[in-house]
């Protein structure tokens, strides 16, 4: 079993002890335990189920590299799934649960397919599910989905805050351990912005669990001195918790600072994630261990070495009482010698190499325990925990020479360097035979802007498996990063480790060697997504020889840890089933980030009230404050209508379209895009921009304008009023007003940059009230101050003069067909303006309407709008716009495009309008159907419906839509059916239902 | 004129930092050939200052003066002198190619001030806010996460926010969030 040591863990504070939840049971670890520590040490060593097979899954590393150990932790709004034990700190009151059981972690029913495991290979799922076709999205996937799977998925709503951060740095080092910490001490002595970031909670990576001495004091006291004099640095920063997550390009990189996951849930940010810019990356990131792949390798108790020991050290946790050893490696002896320190058993250390190791191998036969050199495991017996290995000659087929009774297994295969951070952004790798492993190919690093390396790999994820070799690679590459960056180096030397004699390791990749059938579908690559080396071996048979094939085919290395434990050992099998040698059969793409991150963090402060930004106009207070019911438009929220208590939104759209018709109504027109166009050659330009004449416009003047894409499509539509000799404001949609302004603006600097135009965007800059009515000169005569008489302002016409007290700019325009004026004010002084106009208008009824009643209007005098008339396919023409085509211009953007033949088409759909028979509202975008069926064997279309309203004025149904050869068919009815299956019967007409001469707009 | 708020009136929140929205500013948007003599010597007569360098902004108790691109200056004034302002640049100019425009409405103003003032900031806009890469004098027209803003420093302990007057309840939000105590990055 595995249980909490008497004495010992540097990690661990013995005086504070920290209550946690464990599947429901209340246990208790100690403060600076990880979750997987504390279970540990609570003797619960089995954590989880695998993926495919559900076997018991225990325990195996101590770092992100864990595949076995995902929680759900937290509840409710702090719920998180698949969450690493082996990385969460406890927290008193911290909840977890295990993952991927039913009903229970102890008794699982998914295990039968432990014993179908042969009828369940690579591929399985492609090959059995394959066939009827429409059964795997109904009845395979469901039910595969249900089956698998690790954590839940959250139900609610995250209650957690997030935020970013924004750094720059000359330098940033990725990795606290000695190597790190070397390299931002040469860093940092050159005066250089060096930023250091750790992801665990402590500083010094493993050197001090392994036990090394530099510059003759132990390796924490090193550590620990090298911290001190770094935070005196004033150009260093240096933040624990805070994962190098990914290098991208330019020096971009991301941090991942976890704030509050080892604390109990605050109002605080909970992660932090830094947007690095770096001139220099250095990332020192150490190197993960390699399990062995022999049978049974996934049975609870079997740990990699390293980690067994770091839970020895670093928290006073055994993982059993009795541990076999199991090598290709010298590091692994310091296991052996590190529970025997601690008063462990080693019943016996298996070295696969026939020669065995150097001076460690010494230390242990001199301290008595038993060492097997060519030796291995056939296979581990146990079920959820470690019963006994059987030994047997690494160079044979598994023949068991004898059988050891054990409770845990600490296996190393060897190290592979973290290079992830370097591959990130395109740095390549060469194989290290002697140590069988890849790493970083220095000849051939991630390239910058300007066409140099960005990225340093220094330490053990440099190849550098010696801490004297690490301290030195550090310091040598940091001084030459400091030169590159425009820095000094100093003069100081790296500081110097006692020497660590190691004999060469030797690759296995397969143990025993010749491992027959039996043993090889036993024996786990990844545990995550239960791949074996069976499988791997099936895909290569099956032609998948690409090592991205291979990954897809098995899934290897696709789980949540993506292969950090598995990659090398699978594609090492791949090449030997290939016959090829490793290095060609290569790695598969390393991605951001390197651990996962939470979506929380990638969001930041973009969520609930903060999600996007709400664009108000000075009147939205107003509109809070009466009802308005909000729609967006663009950012904007504009009101869709103003509900009166007890009214229904219909009641309140149809009681405004009518009071605005029969005597003054109020709109928010702020939200129109309003762009000042001046210079000599505005006139010019805005001749290009528009599909009518605009330079001919006289100052005081309005007119409509349209304005197509350069393929001719309609874009937006407004008004342009002439201010003055060389300017011009021209109003646009809503949505339109950043992209027509930033279409201009194209415009001008790329392919007219000599023009003389300057353009600006004041739309922000005025509060525009529409008012409209038969009685809206008498308001505004009531306000008094400037005359807004026909004669001294005529349809089409603005001025510029008072009202009421409020400078303001009055335009005539309407967009409803009645007697309007638009009148824009200072935003700063628009409430004020509101206010006074909705105060004279009391005796006149005053009706503040909305969006859907300004649709309707537009709609009864047949407008078009941008949006529903229009989707991106549509041209002037089809929509009978042919009068604003100037046909005195020589071009205008789109013009050459509408003359081409598919524009010409006189088949394109045009627009009419639309009277139901039976006066209802034809459902919005229904089609009208003809005879016939197109090759899917749907109903042939004629036309369809682009805007449809309920209109109180005429109390009927109303629409426009586009029909084919539409303007020719006037009075022939035509069929839209309906979701429900009936249809509706519409009558093609003019599209203009209102005032048809326009003599209520022009009084 | 009496009748003229702006955005928030004034409204302040207290945090690591102290957030507080500044009333009306005059702003004018002043497009133009920035090396000409006639466009240096109209913004000197206005604001008694030079044009600035590339991100650079000269300000004065109650004008000031920043760069906002190659073609474009930002005017600051008091609120009721902007039209008058505008008046004059547009005589002074006369006859030059350029665009005045006043926009003191289109925005609304916010001020961090306290020591962690630049911590606030490092949180929403990808800007180098250390004191070597960003300080008094000069002037960054970019992003507070998603809205378009420009700040400035007033001095050692106070950055000057602007941002759409349509977006101040967001950027509020948004700075008020940011300066939440306990929050401190530890930076600068």
């Amino acid at each position: 079993m595995s249980t909490r040591l008497g004495t010992g863990g540097r990690l661990i504070d013995r005086a504070t002890s920290v209550g946690f939840e464990f599947n429901g049971r209340k246990l208790k670890g100690f403060k600076g335990d990880t979750l997987a520590s504390a279970l540990l040490g609570a003797d619960q060593m089995l954590v989880g189920r695998s993926f495919k097979y559900h076997r018991p899954r225990g325990i195996v590393a101590a770092g992100p590299e864990e595949p076995n150990a995902l929680m759900n932790l937290g509840k409710d709004g702090h719920f998180e799934p698949n969450a690493r034990a082996t990385t969460t700190e406890v927290f008193d009151g911290l909840t977890a649960t295990s993952q991927n059981h039913w009903p229970s972690l102890e008794m699982d029913v998914g295990v039968v397919n432990n014993y179908a495991a042969r009828f369940m290979p690579a591929g399985f799922y492609y090959k059995t599910f394959i066939h009827p076709r429409a059964a795997w999205k109904h009845l395979f996937e469901p039910f595969i989905r249900k089956a698998a799977g690790l954590g839940k998925a959250p139900k609610g709503r995250d209650a957690n805050t997030y935020e970013h951060l924004y750094v720059f740095a000359d330098v940033l080092i990725v990795g606290g351990g000695v190597a790190g910490l070397q390299a931002a001490l040469t860093a940092g002595r050159s005066g250089k912005k060096v930023l250091l970031l750790e992801q665990t909670a402590h500083w010094g990576g493993r050197v001090p669990v392994d036990g090394a001495m530099i510059d003759g004091m132990d390796a924490d006291a090193w550590i620990n001195a090298t911290v001190q004099a770094l935070e005196n640095m004033e150009n260093v920063t240096l933040r624990t918790r805070c994962m190098g997550a990914g290098v991208y390009d330019h020096g971009y990189a991301l941090g991942y600072e976890r704030l509050g996951d080892h604390l109990a849930p605050t109002t605080l940010p909970r992660h932090r994630l830094w947007r690095i810019r770096a001139k220099q990356i250095i990332t020192a990131t150490g190197a993960l261990e390699r399990p062995l792949s022999f049978a049974g390798n996934d049975i609870p108790g079997v740990m990699l070495a390293a980690s067994l020991r770091d839970y020895v050290v670093n928290y006073g946790v055994s993982a059993g009482d009795r541990t076999v050893v199991v090598t290709n490696n010298d590091d692994a002896y310091r296991t052996a010698l590190a529970l025997k320190k601690a008063g462990l058993e080693v019943p016996v250390i298996l070295d696969a190499r026939p020669q065995g190791g150097g001076a460690l191998m010494e230390d242990c036969r001199a301290i008595g325990i038993r060492v097997e050199t060519g030796k291995g495991i056939s296979s581990v017996k146990g079920g959820k925990r470690v019963e006994s290995v059987s030994i047997c000659a690494q160079a044979g087929e598994g023949a068991v020479l004898e059988e050891i009774t054990c409770d845990a297994v600490a296996m190393s295969g060897g190290w592979s360097p973290v290079v992830h951070l370097w591959s990130h952004c395109g740095g390549k790798l060469i194989w290290d035979a002697a140590q069988a492993h890849f790493r970083p190919d220095h000849d051939r690093p991630p390239l910058g802007a300007d066409g140099a390396g960005f990225v340093s790999v220094v330490g053990a994820a440099n190849g550098q498996m010696s801490t004297g070799g690490c301290l030195n690679d550090a310091h040598q590459q940091a001084q030459a990063v400091i030169k590159t960056v425009g820095g000094k180096a100093s003069r100081e030397v790296a500081a110097k480790a006692g020497a660590e004699p190691m004999a060469p390791m030797a690759a296995v990749w397969k143990m025993p060697q010749g491992a027959g059938y039996k043993l090889r579908s036993k024996t786990w690559l990844d545990y995550q997504n239960d791949v074996k080396v069976s499988d791997v071996q099936l895909a290569a048979q099956e032609g998948f020889e690409s090592v991205e094939h291979t990954k897809r085919y098995t899934t290897l290395g696709m789980a949540t840890d993506q292969g950090k434990l598995s990659n090398i050992n699978g594609l090492a099998i791949l090449a030997d089933s290939l016959n090829d040698e490793i290095p060609k059969v290569g790695t598969t793409t390393f991605r951001p980030p390197y651990h996962p991150i939470s979506m929380g963090s990638i969001a930041g402060e973009a969520s609930r009230e903060l999600f996007q930004p709400v664009d108000k106009t000075p009147l939205h207070g107003w509109g809070e404050e009466n009802g308005a019911e909000w729609e967006p438009v663009g950012h904007w929220r504009r009101a869709y209508c103003y509900k009166r208590p007890g009214e229904s939104t219909e009641d309140a759209v149809n009681r405004e379209v009518k009071a605005v018709r029969e005597s003054l109504g109020l709109l928010d027109a702020s939200t129109l895009g309003k762009i000042i166009v001046k210079g000599p050659d505005a006139g010019r330009f805005l001749d290009m921009m528009y599909t009518n004449m605009m330079s001919n416009l006289k100052p005081g003047k309005c007119r409509y304008g349209l304005m197509c894409s350069e393929n001719g499509f309609l874009s937006d539509d407004g008004v342009v009023a002439r201010l003055d000799d060389d300017t011009w404001l021209c109003h646009t949609t809503t949505g339109g007003a950043s992209r027509i302004h930033a279409h201009m603006e194209e415009w001008l600097q790329t392919e007219w940059w000599d023009w003389k135009v300057y353009t600006a965007n004041v739309t922000e800059q005025y509060a525009q009230i529409a008012v409209v009515g038969p009685n809206a000169r008498k308001v505004l005569e009531k306000l008094g101050g400037m005359d807004v008489s026909k004669e001294a302002l005529g349809f089409m016409e603005w001025a510029e003069g008072q009202i009421g007290g409020f400078d303001a700019r009055v335009f005539r325009i309407s967009f409803s067909g009645e007697l309007s004026y638009e009148i824009a004010v200072p935003a700063s002084q628009g409430r004020a303006f509101w206010d006074a106009l909705w105060e004279a208008g009391q005796e006149l009824n005053v009706t503040a309407y909305g969006t859907e009643c300004l649709h309707i209007l537009r709609a009864e005098k047949g407008f078009i709008m941008i949006g529903d008339e229009t989707d991106g396919t549509v041209i002037p023409q089809d929509l009978g716009l042919h009068w604003a085509l100037s046909k005195k211009k020589d071009d205008y953007l789109g013009k050459r495009a509408q003359q081409r033949d598919h524009m010409m088409d006189p088949k394109r759909w045009k627009l009419v309008g639309l009277e139901s028979v039976d006066g209802s509202v034809i459902p919005d975008g229904a089609y009208a159907v003809t005879e016939g069926t197109n090759e899917n064997g749907q109903r042939e279309t004629q036309g369809r419906v682009t805007s449809t309203y309920y209109s109180a004025n005429l109390e009927r149904g109303i629409a426009m839509g586009l029909v084919l050869n539409g303007p020719d068919r006037m009075g022939e009815v035509i069929s839209f059916p309906k979701l429900d299956g009936s249809d509706v019967k519409a009558k093609i007409v003019d599209p203009v239902f209102y005032d048809r001469e326009g003599e209520k707009q022009n009084v | 004129m009496s009748n003229a708020v702006s955005a928030l009136q004034g409204e302040a929140h207290t945090g690591f930092a102290t957030i507080t929205e500044q009333g009306l500013r005059g702003m004018i948007t002043l497009r133009g050939d920035l090396s000409a003599a006639p466009m240096k010597k109209a913004v000197k007569a206005l604001t008694g200052s030079g044009v600035p360098q590339m991100r650079g902004c000269v300000l004065s108790d109650s004008h000031g003066v920043a760069w906002m691109s190659p073609d474009e200056l930002l005017i600051l004034c008091p609120y009721t002198h902007a039209e008058a302002a505008v008046a004059e640049l547009s005589k002074a100019l006369a006859g030059q190619h350029f665009l005045a425009a006043n926009m003191s409405d289109a925005r609304a103003v916010f001020a961090i001030t306290g020591s962690a003032a630049r911590q606030v900031v490092a949180k929403l806009a990808p800007v180098d806010m250390a004191q070597s890469a960003f300080s008094e004098g000069e002037i960054r027209r970019t992003r507070l996460a998603q809205a378009p803003a420009a700040f400035w420093l007033r001095d050692a302990e106070m950055i000057e926010v602007m941002c759409f007057r349509s977006q101040a309840e967001y950027v509020f939000e948004l700075l008020k969030r940011a300066a939440q105590p306990g929050s401190e990055t530890g930076l600068f």
